[in-house]
């Protein structure tokens, strides 16, 4: 009878522990983004122009390399910063200057931002200087937006495909 | 730190006694934390070649895949996919069981810091190696742990260009991403394994399996929780789209909605300074050590007892280098040694009965020896006239015995109970020293000094050298495994003792006829 009592009380512990294990395997949910809202994502990784522009080396400085190192051009690694805005219904929401990475600052400039908007129609203009200007933007796009609950517009930039993508 | 470990130790030997109820006490889940680990590893790892055969790698097909194991294969497959993830689970909570408990009874420090330093990365590869995992499924879930992962990743300015943008759209996705995944999710695993080896390298005798009946009983729960609440992947991922509420597995990503949300330098300081002070633990405040045991190599037969007995190979058999005509003599590595004194209770010729030479054993703790063990006795077994005179040979980290002591009743103190040679419970029985002998300890399957417990029984019931001579009697034995947490059964113990030895015939001798064939016959100086 002891015995029996012993077995029934095992039971009780492995369908308590299972009960708890497949409980908080999934349980309770999480929301970590509120209804009616949609995401726009703005990211990309782009370098931006020389701190400099190459130039000719003279003969003499050619001369002063070591034979295996001489080449005719040369080009300043650092970058400049990269200016970047992100308009949303004519209210500015993101403005930036992003600093080449690496340690010689000759790396990509990179952005990953996150932000939330209500859903419903928008409109998105995204600009961004990538030269030595100090002013102005030398890429801009527009773009009217319709925007669902729970959507996720990616912004992205690609310079060979002409600037800002909105996929 | 004992302000935290007492509260703990409390809950544990209370968890202990509760599941000591129902479970026999080498069954008992609490006691078998480790090797229950082990268990969980090899479900793990069998359900998972099985459902790797179905599951395709692909970004496209991932999803498709288990959707297939789940649901056209859920008898198979399905259940295999369960058992993978509630193991991994199971996992999870006998590993944080096993870090609290041996937190808790204060082994993790002296010698014993190279098991806890070799688990924390066992800890966090199995961390990985589940998170991976959920990746793989290519549902909501592994969409947001994904995102949120390299995300996190990517607050550290190490990569050029962001990982998390792998999945800024579904146009960015990639099948290699996964493959790392598949890739990372299989070697991981295979790491913590020699990392688990390592973690084992210091502990001889090491249980990593449970007992059979408690592997049957976890086996058949996790298969009942299997087919009952099976694992369900959450709608294929969509990159187009936000993750909306999501089941969190909380046993691997509680700390994921703190990630999403906290600073970078917050999380990445906060998980870095845990690790840190997971590796310093041992070291806060450093374990005071006693000195550790000694061997005399005169008293020292070379017999082996001492070797098979300590419970962290600390001692070595090497070639005599003292022209004695033994064999080997036994060496004690320092770094390895716990100071718990089996060994000393192990050695034969730690005798009591010695009078004709000084008592020295041949390995002993050089600031508890035999030979004041036996002065103690003698000193302590000053009792009142008339009542049934009980000696305690207590373990310093079983059930409390302060204030136990009266009239009637004497305690001496021990670091371990396998500390204890048999010979001085027949000695101090054969000497009418007292009329009974109570041995305490930790709670069975708990010994802190891991095989004190199981010497000891396994020398008392004579199965194991060296032995209790055969005629000590028994009936004036008591013997009480009951941790900290068991004065009370102590003093039950001791009222029902002092009542059964006052029955016992008062002429009668406490020891039976000598039994000449029981005499050890290793004594070197005997």
């Amino acid at each position: 009878m002891v015995r029996m009592l012993q077995y029934a009380g095992q039971a009780i512990v492995y369908a308590a522990v299972a009960a708890f294990i497949g409980y908080f395997a999934s349980r309770p949910l999480y929301q970590q983004f509120p209804d009616g809202q949609a995401q726009i994502k703005l990211s990309f990784a782009h370098g931006a122009a020389r701190t400099r522009e190459c130039r000719r080396l003279t003969p003499q400085e050619i001369a002063k390399l070591p034979p295996n190192q001489r080449r005719p051009n040369t080009c300043d690694r650092a970058r400049v910063d990269m200016h970047v805005q992100l308009d949303l219904d004519g209210e500015v929401i993101y403005d930036a200057r992003l600093p080449p990475t690496g340690l010689a600052g000759d790396g990509p400039a990179r952005v990953y931002k996150k932000f939330v908007v209500p859903a419903g129609p928008h409109t998105l203009i995204a600009r961004l200087r990538d030269t030595r200007e100090a002013t102005g933007f030398n890429y801009e796009t527009r773009r009217d937006v319709e925007l669902a609950p729970g959507q996720n517009l990616a912004v992205d930039f690609k310079a060979d495909a002409g600037g800002f993508i909105f996929q | 730190m004992e302000i935290l470990r007492a509260p703990l130790r409390f809950v544990f030997d209370r968890a202990e006694r509760l599941l000591g109820l129902v479970f026999p006490p080498h069954w008992n889940p609490m006691l078998n934390l480790g090797a229950l680990g082990f268990f969980f590893y090899w479900i793990i790892t069998v359900s998972g070649i099985y459902i790797y055969i179905f599951f395709d790698t692909g970004v496209t097909r991932a999803y498709e895949s288990v959707a297939y194991m789940t649901h056209d294969q859920w008898y198979a497959a399905g259940i295999m996919r369960s058992l993978h993830r509630y193991a991994s689970d199971g996992l999870i909570v006998v590993m944080l069981l096993h870090i609290a408990r041996e937190f808790a009874l204060d082994r993790y420090r002296g010698v014993r810091w190279f098991s806890w330093i070799t688990g924390v990365p066992v800890l966090v590869m199995v961390y990985v190696a589940g998170i991976t995992g959920y990746w793989l499924v290519w549902d909501r879930l592994a969409q947001y742990v994904a995102i949120v992962t390299t995300e996190w990743l990517d607050r550290l300015p190490i990569f050029g260009e962001p990982i998390a943008r792998n999945f800024l759209s579904p146009a960015n996705l990639e099948s290699r991403f996964f493959t790392l995944m598949v890739f990372m999710h299989i070697a991981i695993p295979l790491i913590a394994l020699i990392l688990l080896w390592i973690h084992l390298q210091r502990v001889s005798k090491p249980r990593i399996n449970p007992p059979r009946g408690l592997a049957i009983g976890t086996l058949a729960s996790l298969l009942a929780l299997s087919l009952v609440h099976p694992a369900l992947s959450q709608g294929p991922a969509d990159l187009a789209k936000v993750v909306g509420p999501v089941g969190l597995d909380w046993f691997y990503l509680p700390l994921y909605p703190l990630l999403e949300n906290w600073p970078g330098p917050v999380t990445w300081g906060g998980a870095g300074a845990l690790l840190l002070m997971f590796c310093a633990i041992p070291w806060l405040p450093p374990l005071r050590k006693p000195p550790v045991a000694s061997v005399d190599l005169p008293n020292c037969n070379g017999c082996m007892r001492c070797f098979n007995d300590c419970p962290y190979n600390a001692i070595s058999m090497r070639v005599r280098s003292d022209g004695l005509p033994f064999e080997r003599e036994a060496v004690v590595e320092p770094s390895l040694c716990v100071s718990c004194g089996i060994c000393a209770g192990a050695c034969p010729t730690a005798t009591p009965f010695r009078r004709a030479s000084e008592l020295v054993s041949g390995i002993d703790l050089p600031d508890m020896r035999v030979a004041e063990l036996r002065e103690e006795i003698e000193t302590r077994c000053a009792f009142r006239k008339g009542e049934p005179r009980i000696l305690i040979f207590g373990c310093d980290h079983g059930v409390s015995l302060r204030g136990v002591d009266g009239a009637s009743v004497k305690s001496i103190s021990l670091r371990c109970a396998g500390q204890l040679p048999p010979s001085f419970i027949d000695y101090v029985l054969s000497k009418r020293l007292a009329d009974g002998v109570v041995l305490t300890g930790c709670a069975e399957n708990s010994c802190h000094a891991r095989y004190g417990i199981q010497w000891t029984d396994a020398r008392l019931a004579r199965e194991r050298d060296p032995m209790l001579r055969a005629r000590v009697p028994r009936d004036r034995i008591r013997v009480l495994w009951a941790g900290r947490a068991g004065r009370r059964g102590l003093d039950a113990l001791l009222r029902q003792f002092a009542h059964d030895l006052s029955e016992l015939s008062s002429d009668a001798s406490p020891v039976h006829t000598p039994d000449t064939r029981e005499r050890p016959k290793e004594l070197v100086n005997g």
